[in-house]
């Protein structure tokens, strides 16, 4: 009975604020997103997406206070239990769903269908802070980052499998947290250098690459005598990237099938397929460039009514704010986005314990990539990826899996002051 | 990690400003409203004969397109009765439409002829929301080869959901059978699209960026048939109105010259806007005209089969070309008087059945094991694989889909039928002459005579040699599979399958071709047929020397092979070889056009 005022009187209710208002600002662009002037549905009405996103935000009013009620420290103590059953899930999927537009990714319960790869994230976010928790991440101990790496590995290789390459993705952000609790900034960069290899690979005939790379580890050294001293090294490096230029182009050439190939090449040059990705960037800049610095206004669009912007209302949901609300309009997405996130990181460093403060950022992390890929590919500065705009894009997995994530962390903070140590 | 966030909502927001305040080239592309795809279909490739006459075409027909979104004010009632089609029917088209897109266009009428899109042009103004799409259907200027060249048709919503099926779209058309089916990659060709700008009233305002997007579309690559259309016109004229097939096949290529199964249809009846009715009708013929014969049809091969069972003898040493066996009619019955078979070219020239019971029973029962049964596992084990070598119980690879295997019954079989120790020589003697549990197709047989050509090898069978402007022969077709008779072995047999034409006591006499010089090496068969009169074979080829020609002709409940199959394949060769019929030979025409053969006693 005590608890009810207490968590009203310590939730974060700025966070909240933000919350609702991009749910709102979200509900109304799928509603514009999907409206038709012909037939001038109701907002409310439940045969569109806008009538159906709203059945899903009143569920996720219910998981809120589900979640805040829970014994805050069930989130710990469970973390491994929840991340071992959504593995299990995935695995589930894997075997027994129905190919939906080729991926075997959806569960459906009659008409509901639900996609346990977007659960993965909160649950591999609790999984990983819980053991970042009992480790100290500077030490250089191998088998602990193995094992952390493997936490975070399993589920995107397993979402790999069910052919949702864009929810993978997402599980790259979680290098970011790792980097604050203080991983070696080594791997981040690594994996920046294996990432532009990879692309490069694709973009640039092979020939010319391996003499790009060739001639910059001469001038290094002619540069830098002393790296003849190590001459052994720099040799097995300069020998394993050429290797790698030689495996990225054979197993995309020779081992996946010519549909998988040509979504690799589309998604790093959308331009070589102007049928496909190329089609949706190109559309998707029109819409946007139309709205101008003030926009249509709200129902006035034209380019993102119906098929000529594909997914609309779900990933490509930026396209109607930018078209019908313009420049201001995009600032303020983009704003209330850097308001949540730097809120995130605020109410993270306010965490008593390492649990906590690693949730934290992991839940700003996964955000932000989310933010950082969707809006960049409909501008055309990433790659097309199918991932959705968090709280704003049409869906019900996606709106709840983030509600969790963030009401989580909101659950933590509300009863940090129980917590009296900090590791 | 703020820095990043800020950083990256910086670029946005600058990216933003550039597009959406400082250009303005988006703006004008919104304001021509919509940008329209339009898709261009290429040409699908065409077809020739050997001898570069056109197989198949293309011809022009067009599609009623309706695009849901766009249909104003449309007075309902004049369109039906231009269109002549009831009222429910337009709604429920319109219906149809709608659920599957309100933006994109979808076919409302489709296939109209020239003449109908003539009179419907100057009409469309006033229905806005209606389109015209022009593309291609097939068109076969001679009504021939049905069977091989197959059809094409409506790509299925099952298929489009596949990965493979990415490159189509509703409406889109694939081959379904034949080479069409079999090139489906070589003849579809890429499709085109251009990006126009269209404003709201439907003006074209030209290509969106310069057409910097705008893709051609690149015409299917052509295909060379090594079919000779005359030769095949002629063999559908001989087999009209008869059950049947003909399969003639070049023996130092593997190319097949002529592919005929009869009853045939005209393959224009599958094509244009009566496709599916006239798929149907052919379906529920009682003659069953879409049965393709050649690839499809097992029989068991009948007396031709003794030619292969000859061929093993020789290579196991169980007999010589000089062997004899008396022709013992307790064994197996024997229907032709003849004389004493004393050797194997005797023998083959009348077709001896006791003769090749030996002989396949020496070939079994070489006292591989002291065991009789177990003797006899490994023997016809040992012979099946001879037999396999020659293309028979597996797909010879011929370049159309559904290839029937036939089959060649093995020890695995009768062990299941009858348990190891339940059947020896005698359960299964009746393969020793082409007969039991043995099945061929005709194409099989054919192959089997252009080995027999070859002396010991064949190319795979198939029906096109070359491949666009180059005419790029196909490298599976490049290769000779050997037999495991080693080719010395053929010379004897090949002696018999000569007398057998060119001796007056011989089976294949009426086929004999003599008097132009031409020697044909065959032999007749009979496939026994339990429900009626037995089907008549014969497989030949000639010249001996150097051949040209090998073929399997099949005419069904025709009887005996010596009066019907035998004298249409030495037409077939003579028209092949001379390009004409000579003056003595044409009574064999009306003979075999005429079906006279089904009035003989035989």
């Amino acid at each position: 009975m005590e608890r009810a005022p207490k968590i009203s009187r310590n939730i974060d209710w700025i966070t909240v604020a933000i919350y609702a208002a991009m749910l709102l600002l979200g509900w109304m662009n799928v509603y514009a997103a999907v409206y038709s002037p012909d037939l001038k549905q109701s907002i409310f009405d439940f045969s569109i997406n806008s009538g159906k996103q709203l059945i899903w935000i009143g569920t996720a009013v219910i998981i809120i206070i589900v979640l805040l009620v829970i014994d805050y420290k069930a989130y710990e103590s469970l973390a491994y239990v929840v991340y071992g059953l959504i593995i299990l899930l995935l695995i589930f999927t894997l075997i027994f769903a129905r190919p939906i537009a080729g991926s075997r990714s959806w569960l459906e319960f009659g008409t509901v269908r639900i996609q346990p790869a977007e659960f993965a994230k909160f649950a591999t976010a609790l999984a990983a802070s819980k053991f970042m928790s009992t480790i100290n991440l500077r030490q250089q101990n191998w088998k602990e980052h193995a094992i952390l790496a493997g936490i975070t590995v399993l589920p995107p290789v397993l979402i790999l499998l069910s052919n949702e390459t864009g929810s993978a993705l997402v599980f790259g952000a979680f290098l970011l947290a790792f980097f604050r609790e203080g991983m070696s900034p080594l791997i981040l960069i690594l994996g920046s250098v294996f990432v532009a290899i990879f692309i490069l690979t694709l973009l640039v005939p092979k020939l010319y690459f391996v003499i790009a790379i060739t001639l910059l580890f001469a001038l290094a050294i002619w540069l830098n005598r002393r790296l003849l001293r190590k001459i052994t090294s720099v040799v097995l490096i300069y020998a394993a990237v050429v290797g790698m230029v030689f495996s990225v182009d054979f197993f995309v050439n020779n081992i996946l099938q010519q549909h998988q190939q040509n979504r690799i090449k589309a998604l790093i040059n959308p331009e070589a397929d102007p049928l496909g990705f190329g089609w949706n960037v190109t559309q998707s800049k029109i819409a946007i460039g139309s709205g101008g610095l003030y926009g249509k206004g709200f129902l006035e669009g034209t380019q993102t009514k119906f098929d000529f912007v594909p997914e609309q209302s779900t990933d490509f949901i930026f396209c109607t704010i930018g078209e019908e609300h313009g420049w201001i309009g995009s600032l303020v997405l983009i704003g209330l986005f850097m308001a949540l996130l730097s809120r995130i990181i605020f109410i993270a460093e306010r965490q008593k314990t390492v649990f906590g403060r690693s949730y934290g950022y992991c839940v700003a992390s996964i955000i932000f990539f989310h933010f950082l890929v969707n809006i960049g590919m409909t501008i055309g500065l990433a790659p097309v990826v199918g991932i959705p705009l968090p709280f704003f894009s049409y869906g019900g997995s996606s709106l709840w899996s983030f509600t969790i994530l963030l009401f989580i962390l909101l659950a933590l903070d509300t009863h940090r002051k129980q917590d009296l140590t900090r590791a | 990690m703020q820095t990043i966030f800020f950083v990256v909502a910086a670029v946005f927001a600058l990216k933003l400003f550039f597009i959406q305040v400082l250009n303005t080239e988006y703006k004008h592309a919104a304001d021509a409203n919509t940008i329209k795809r339009v898709v261009e279909y290429p040409f699908r490739g065409l077809i020739y004969d050997r001898k570069g006459k056109l197989l198949v075409q293309n011809l022009p027909v067009y599609d009623l397109m309706v695009v849901p979104k766009e249909i104003k004010d449309i007075d309902t009632l004049r369109f039906c009765k231009l269109f002549n089609i009831p009222l429910e029917e337009f709604r429920l088209k319109i219906k149809t439409a709608k659920a599957y897109s309100y933006v994109k266009p979808s076919p409302f009428l489709q296939k109209l002829s020239p003449e109908e899109f003539a009179s419907l042009q100057d009409n469309l103004v006033e229905f806005p929301g209606f389109y015209i799409n022009a593309r291609n259907v097939r068109g076969y200027p001679h009504q021939s080869l049905a069977h091989a060249l197959g059809y094409i048709g409506e790509v299925s919503p099952q298929k489009l959901e596949q990965p493979e099926y990415a490159a189509y779209a509703v409406g889109d058309y694939l081959g379904v059978s034949g080479i069409e089916l079999e090139y489906e990659r070589t003849l579809m060709g890429k499709k085109g699209v251009k990006y126009r700008m269209v404003n709201v009233r439907g003006l074209d305002k030209g290509p969106f960026k310069e057409g910097q997007y705008d893709t051609m579309a690149v015409a299917g690559q052509d295909l060379v048939s090594s079919i000779d259309l005359e030769l095949q016109q002629y063999g559908e004229r001989m087999l009209q109105g008869k059950r049947g097939s003909i399969v003639a096949i070049e023996p130092s290529t593997g190319e097949i010259l002529a592919f005929i199964s009869a009853p045939f249809y005209d393959p224009n009846l599958l094509t244009g806007k009566d496709l599916g009715k006239n798929y149907l009708s052919l379906l529920r013929d009682p003659e069953k005209p879409l049965y393709n014969r050649p690839i499809k049809a097992t029989y068991p091969p009948g007396s031709v089969f003794k030619l292969v069972q000859a061929l093993i003898a020789l290579e196991e040493g169980v007999i010589t070309p000089e062997t004899g066996y008396p022709c013992n009619q307790s064994l197996v019955k024997c229907a032709h008087g003849h004389p004493y078979p004393s050797n194997l070219k005797i023998a083959i020239e009348n077709s001896c059945n006791p003769y090749f019971y030996q002989v396949f029973r020496a070939v079994v029962n070489q006292g591989r094991s002291r065991n009789i049964y177990q003797d006899t596992h490994l023997g016809l084990d040992s012979w099946r694989d001879h037999v396999l070598s020659f293309g028979f119980a597996g797909n010879l690879g011929v370049d159309l889909p559904y290839e029937n295997m036939g089959i060649i019954a093995s020890s695995r079989y009768y062990d299941k039928l009858y348990g190891k120790t339940g059947w020896k020589y005698p359960t299964f003697y009746s393969m020793s002459i082409g007969q039991g549990e043995t099945g061929a197709t005709p194409l099989q047989m054919a192959n089997l005579m252009a080995t027999i050509a070859n002396r010991g090898y064949y190319v795979t069978p198939h029906l096109i040699k070359g491949i666009g402007p180059n005419q790029q022969p196909l490298p599976d077709y490049q290769k000779k599979h050997f037999t495991s008779v080693s080719s010395r072995h053929y010379e004897p047999v090949i002696e018999g399958m000569a007398e057998v034409v060119a001796s007056r006591r011989g089976t294949g006499w009426w086929a004999n071709l003599s008097h132009l010089g031409i020697d044909i090496c065959g032999k007749t068969g009979t496939v026994q047929n339990p429900h009626g009169k037995d089907h008549a074979v014969f497989a030949a080829f000639a010249p001996r020397v150097n051949p040209k020609i090998a073929i399997a002709v099949y005419i069904e409940n025709a009887g005996f092979g010596s009066i019907s199959s035998a004298p249409l394949a030495s037409l077939m060769i003579e028209k092949y070889l001379t390009g004409t019929i000579s003056k003595p030979r044409q009574r064999w025409e009306g003979w075999i056009e005429n079906g006279e053969f089904y009035k003989s006693k035989n």
